[in-house]
């Protein structure tokens, strides 16, 4: 498949010297959903609001099916549809004016029947008389999509879709995403939730201090992810490893009073299990059991490493 | 062009204006109302005629103006200042429009709102005083020549400004005695040469100048001099709007 979204050395600085965007390169291929996952204030916000034209950047180039997001900025932005973190609705307008506002605003010639649908798959059906503000936080960021998807885009943002959301409205949400890609819509959405992006995306990005570290396969990164370390406490010193133990990740602390073993939850067997009974036959008597899941913080460290090396 | 992006930013502008209608149309309409009562009929009674025209009617136009410009910039700037406040604007910003096109939207329903006011004001003010307008034709042009600008910089101020303080500033410290003092109440040869000479730094003298003598045929400036008045603010406001969305100034980050 083409590349669709196409990002070369983009950068972004500050007047005063801030870079909050270093040097990215990205490829988005046509209805695939990239998260973009990374901590608060990690750069996730400014590339997507760059590529929207919301905010500027200082160099590099974007270009959207081939039209350059600035010389061609009309086509490009036509098949783009944003919807913020924050929500920004016009309280005193009616539900359908605003659609309409929206389709209209990005070129499109009006057609009712299809904003009624859009409402309706949102479940705002009902609500298209209403003025905005006698709606509910839910109903008011389903109305912030509905608003994105009124001029038909094929390339759809997600800024933190389910921030403050329940756990149904997150469902439905991501339920929509899935719909939107089939129907051939591209979307990229940010997170900072690993379980998000595990749960609805192709491809993740990993973004911090405005560094894209890495786009992976969704399936091949969660393996990554889902490291976690165990540390075995021991009653006596230790003088090396027995032997049945070699096969396994595991390593000896430098005082010898514990063992370190790493090992992948998602994989389907820990090895957990021969371990201590290994530990157990080889008479090493276990005073205490540790076990410690690499955080987001701990994954953004080492992924930094990496790319260093 | 993007028409269906103008037309939206329109239709949505001039329903605001509805939605709000008493506070935009009444209150002009009632504080014009008043000084007509107070000037025109109280006071007027008592001050002779200026040029030949009597004081009520002499001051219909300047009126209009005043009540134009103020209501053109207070359109102009919330227009595009709300959106900025709440967060709208992002929507704006990432849609396939121009500055242009952005522009003929917001300040055509803000020149709108005003012109609608305008034209209320000079059928409200034929109730209290009796006027023939010589130049129709050329009114409705200078009307709304000085709408279209107003609305032009309120446009800017609502950029520029940010929060509600400043946006009340500028046309409370700067606008309203630029039009008091324009015009309005007196012909400018009323004053004594020095105040005079000061008067033709004010832009608005030349809008009220030109627009009385569409009424009356009487000026302080030549029409010509007030019609070229009227485009160079126009040019100028608009050159400064075309500058604020190349450099996305006060829009973007």
């Amino acid at each position: 498949m083409q590349d669709f979204l196409t990002i070369d050395a983009l950068s972004k600085y500050y007047a005063n010297g801030f870079e909050a965007l270093k040097s990215i390169n990205l490829r988005v291929k046509e209805s695939e959903i990239l998260a973009l996952l990374g901590p608060n204030g990690a750069g996730k916000t400014t590339l997507i609001s760059t590529i929207c034209g919301i905010s500027k950047f200082t160099s590099g180039k974007i270009t959207l099916a081939g039209h350059d997001i600035i010389k061609n900025y009309r086509a490009a932005r036509k098949m783009i549809g944003m919807v913020p973190q924050e929500l920004s609705l016009e309280s005193f307008e009616t539900v359908m004016n605003t659609l309409r506002f929206s389709r209209g605003l990005f070129g499109k010639a009006p057609n009712d029947s299809y904003l009624e649908e859009l409402l309706e798959q949102l479940s705002l059906l009902d609500k298209r008389n209403s003025q905005i503000l006698e709606l509910s936080g839910g109903m008011k960021r389903r109305l912030s999509i509905a608003k994105a998807l009124s001029h038909e885009p094929q390339l759809l943002f997600l800024d933190e879709p389910t921030a403050g959301v329940d756990v149904e409205l997150r469902k439905d949400m991501w339920l929509l995403v899935r719909h939107l890609r089939n129907e051939g819509v591209t979307v990229i959405l940010t997170t900072h939730y690993i379980e998000e992006a595990e749960e609805i995306a192709d491809r993740v990005g990993i973004i911090d201090k405005g560094q894209l570290l890495l786009v992976e396969e969704k399936e091949s990164l969660m393996q990554r992810l889902g490291q976690k370390q165990l540390t075995i406490e021991l009653q006596n010193r230790l003088e090396e490893l027995p032997t049945k133990l070699s096969d396994y990740d595991i390593v000896l602390a430098a005082d010898r009073q514990s063992l370190n073993y790493t090992y992948n939850m998602r994989s389907g067997r820990t090895g957990i299990n021969q371990i201590l009974s290994s530990l157990t036959q080889s008479g090493i008597i276990i005073k205490d059991l540790q076990t410690k899941q690499s955080s987001l913080e701990d994954i953004f460290m080492s992924l930094v490493n990496e790319t260093a090396k | 062009m993007n028409y269906y992006g103008i037309k939206a930013i329109y239709k949505f502008e001039i329903a605001r204006f509805f939605r709000t209608l008493f506070q935009s149309f009444v209150s002009p309409v009632i504080a014009t109302s008043l000084y007509f009562v107070v000037f025109g009929a109280a006071i007027g009674s008592r001050i002779q005629e200026v040029d030949g025209v009597s004081y009520g009617s002499f001051i219909v136009p300047g009126l209009i103006m005043l009540t134009v410009i103020t209501q053109s910039i207070s359109n102009g700037s919330f227009g595009i200042f709300f959106p900025k406040f709440i967060g709208t604007i992002y929507e704006l910003l990432s849609a396939p429009v121009n500055f242009f096109e952005i522009v003929l939207g917001y300040v055509g329903a803000a020149a709108t709102k005003s012109l609608f006011i305008g034209l209320v004001i000079l059928g409200t003010s034929t109730l209290f005083v009796e006027f023939n307008v010589i130049y129709p034709g050329l009114m409705i042009l200078f009307l709304i020549l000085t709408c279209v600008s107003f609305a032009l910089l309120g446009f800017i101020l609502g950029i520029w400004a940010k929060n509600f303080e400043q946006l009340q500033l500028v046309p409370l410290l700067i606008v309203t005695p630029m039009v008091f003092l324009g015009g309005s109440f007196y012909s400018i040869s009323m004053l004594s040469p020095f105040w005079q000479t000061v008067s033709l730094f004010n832009p608005v003298v030349y809008l009220i100048s030109g627009f009385r003598w569409c009424f009356f045929g009487i000026s302080d400036v030549s029409i010509t001099t007030s019609l070229l008045a009227v485009f160079s603010f126009m040019t100028l406001c608009l050159a400064i709007i075309a500058w604020i969305f190349k450099s996305g100034w006060q829009l973007r980050t």
